[in-house]
């Protein structure tokens, strides 16, 4: 292959591909039987982290930035100045092998601009994948981009090849999608979500009856969302996300804060700040609706739109409903544990280990590692001395932020900064 | 009352339970275990070598099963490696307190053996998950992927099978050059090997002498994808130097 060629393209098509944020590698199954390449089972890997801290696991490019579409969020939009390429099938498998074989990525992470008709997209991507599995004898990871609108025959063949699919929902709300997108509709998205869904759980029933059953995209789909384009609430978005993954299955939503691309009024201005708290406060909500056991309507509903960006949404609950409190960390259930402040999943774990052998006192819990800053005004446990005072809400907030730095304190300041 | 000995083996985890065994054979109350080579001449109390014996180790690891849980006994696994100053010394704690109690006690966190074992057992678990992350291999003249590394714990034994499971149809082989071996693997098994570097090979470049012509392009290829992947408005170096530690930058192509 000629190296300049492949150089260039890499270059164009890395940097396009590089605003879907999905990077895991983890949740497959494929295990390396027939002493070929790769072996995509147990936990993710990153093998390194940008300059902006985000994990490099996969090879993450767009077959070409050809588009036929016209969304103005996107960076590949066809109005858009920008260079085009496009990789043939057999260089993006070459690229692939190679660095894997190297230990630089855990597989391919492969998306397309439409070009001619989301079918022949959709085939081009198909085939990659198909390649690598069945000439290069590759187990690694692929995850592979539905293309909203194809077909559903190639919708089912892709599946048997990649191990995670994902169609890109990008707009929380159809109003908004209208606006940027107005040659798209969220039915064209749904439809192969639905699809493949149904694809997984065939597979499954399959699977149990006849064991030779091929895997059917095993690390399941994921979708995301831009975040701080079209004025939605957080509200519409994380209600938007629990409906996503009740309806569809979804392994994971991802939130993307917008990055300023075009001119265009629709949109924040290029120069605007990429909401970079806000996506974090909604991925720490999107955590607690999938590993702590709350409910979305209890962190955000109609009295609360919005998230609070000085503190994190459990905090947040956790002052909104004070009559909760203080929880006894010997005594409590798991599922009461996990709502303190301050103790994660994993402190949760421990405390119900270790209190099965002595009652725990403040020195033990400190030792587990359990943030004190925020807990020890919502727990009791084996000790004489705990918060006594009848704090208000408003009291223990300001209290807890004065106590705690936060390293989004610069970011939440009014203040000018002039030395940035 | 008995003066205070320190047992002193040679360095592998069948000769560290030959010494928890002796502990227990010989009565010892006042006792501590240490490597030979990071061993010194006592003023109080005596040195005394102990031979490895695999059927008293075998004896003590059996023991330990029926005991502990399968993590419990990862956890002590990770923590010996870990290699660190004293560390047998909390183990030999750790055992005994496993041994007297007719419960399994691994996941007692409030006792601070258990606790410090486990935390140990973390740092040396995420230290093997990096070596698993930034190995990065390079084809050689002759068909070998070579990677070289500089953990601060031990971790080969523990990375092996990540690698053979991963990379069953190449030759590959990963160097610790701070503990001077390397896991090689040739098709069929992996072997312990020790080996001399050539003479004015310098591990962090890519020399055509040794290396095949079209590694350097996959390296220039991987380290432009690693730039045109970043996102510049949202440069975080704070971030990023926490995840990827200045000390690993060396062998990382992309970071060169």
């Amino acid at each position: 292959m000629s190296f300049e060629r492949i150089q260039e393209k890499l270059k164009i098509l890395a940097d396009a591909a590089k605003y879907d944020v999905s990077c895991s590698s983890s949740g497959s199954n494929r295990k390396n039987t027939t002493k070929g390449l790769g072996d995509a089972t147990g936990m993710g890997i990153c093998h390194s982290y940008t300059e902006d801290g985000r994990c490099v696991s996969l090879l993450k490019i767009l077959l070409t930035n050809h588009c036929i579409f016209d969304c103005a969020y996107c960076v590949t939009r066809k109005s858009n100045d920008v260079k085009r390429a496009a990789f043939q099938v057999q260089e993006v498998v070459d690229l692939t092998i190679n660095f894997y074989r190297r230990n630089y990525i855990e597989g391919l992470f492969l998306s397309s601009g439409i070009f001619k008709s989301a079918d022949y997209t959709m085939e081009r991507l198909v085939a990659v994948a198909k390649k690598l599995r069945l000439e290069e004898n590759f187990h690694g990871y692929i995850h592979l981009k539905s293309i909203p609108g194809a077909s559903d025959e190639l919708m089912r063949e892709a599946g048997l090849y990649a191990d995670r699919l994902s169609v890109n929902i990008e707009i929380p709300t159809e109003s908004g999608l209208k606006l940027l997108a107005p040659d798209k509709k969220r039915e064209d998205f749904l439809k192969p979500m639905n699809k493949v869904k149904h694809e997984i759980i065939q597979y499954q029933a399959e699977r149990k009856i006849i064991k030779s059953t091929p895997k059917y995209a095993p690390a399941g789909q994921s979708t995301q969302m831009i975040i701080g384009a079209s004025g939605e609430t957080d509200q519409q978005i994380m209600w938007t996300s629990q409906h996503l993954y009740k309806k569809f299955n979804l392994k994971r939503v991802y939130y993307s804060g917008y990055i300023p691309i075009s001119y265009d009024d629709r949109l924040p201005h290029i120069g605007s700040a990429v909401p970079m708290l806000r996506e974090n406060r909604l991925y720490q909500t999107d955590w607690l609706m999938r590993f702590y056991g709350f409910d979305v309507q209890e962190l955000l509903n109609d009295q609360h739109q919005q998230l609070d960006l000085d503190i994190d949404p459990k905090l947040g609950w956790a002052l909104r409903n004070l009559q909760q409190f203080p929880v006894d960390v010997n005594k409590a259930d798991k599922q009461m544990l996990a709502r303190i402040p301050g103790v994660g999943i994993k402190s949760v774990n421990k405390i119900v280990q270790a209190r099965r052998f002595r009652k725990l006192n403040w020195e033990h819990l400190k030792r587990l590692g359990i943030a004190m800053n925020r807990a020890k005004y919502f727990i009791t446990c084996d000790s004489n001395e705990f918060e006594r005072r009848d704090l208000t809400a408003i009291q223990l907030k300001s209290i807890i932020l004065k106590q705690s730095s936060s390293k989004y304190t610069g970011m939440l300041s009014p203040q000018l900064n002039l030395f940035q | 009352m008995k003066e205070s000995v320190t047992l002193l083996y040679d360095g592998t985890l069948e000769g560290f339970l030959t010494c928890v065994f002796q502990v227990y054979e010989q009565k010892l109350i006042d006792v501590s275990i240490k490597e030979t080579s990071k061993a010194h001449a006592q003023f109080f109390g005596t040195n005394e070598t102990i031979v490895t014996d695999f059927k008293q180790s075998k004896r003590v690891w059996n023991g330990l099963k029926s005991k502990t849980s399968s993590t419990g006994r990862i956890r002590m696994l990770y923590a010996f490696l870990s290699e660190m100053d004293g560390m047998e010394d909390v183990l030999l704690r750790y055992i005994q307190y496993v041994f007297k109690n007719p419960e399994p006690v691994d996941s007692d966190f409030s006792h601070l053996d258990v606790l410090k074992v486990s935390q140990i057992a973390k740092s040396v678990g995420r230290e093997k998950h990096r070596m698993e992350a930034f190995v990065r291999f390079r084809l050689t003249k002759d068909g070998l992927y070579f990677a070289s590394i500089e953990p601060d714990f031990n971790v080969l034994p523990l990375i092996q099978k990540h690698f053979k499971n991963r990379y069953a149809d190449q030759k590959w082989l990963i160097y610790d050059l701070k503990r001077s071996y390397g896991i090689y693997y040739d098709l069929e098994t992996v072997e312990v090997i020790q080996m001399e570097l050539p003479k004015g090979f310098d591990p962090t470049k890519t020399c055509e002498d040794f290396f095949s012509e079209e590694e350097l392009e996959f390296q220039t290829l991987w380290h432009d994808y690693f730039q045109s992947t970043n996102i510049e408005s949202r440069k975080n170096m704070k971030l990023h130097v926490r995840h990827v530690p200045k000390r690993y930058w060396k062998y990382l192509s992309e970071k060169n």
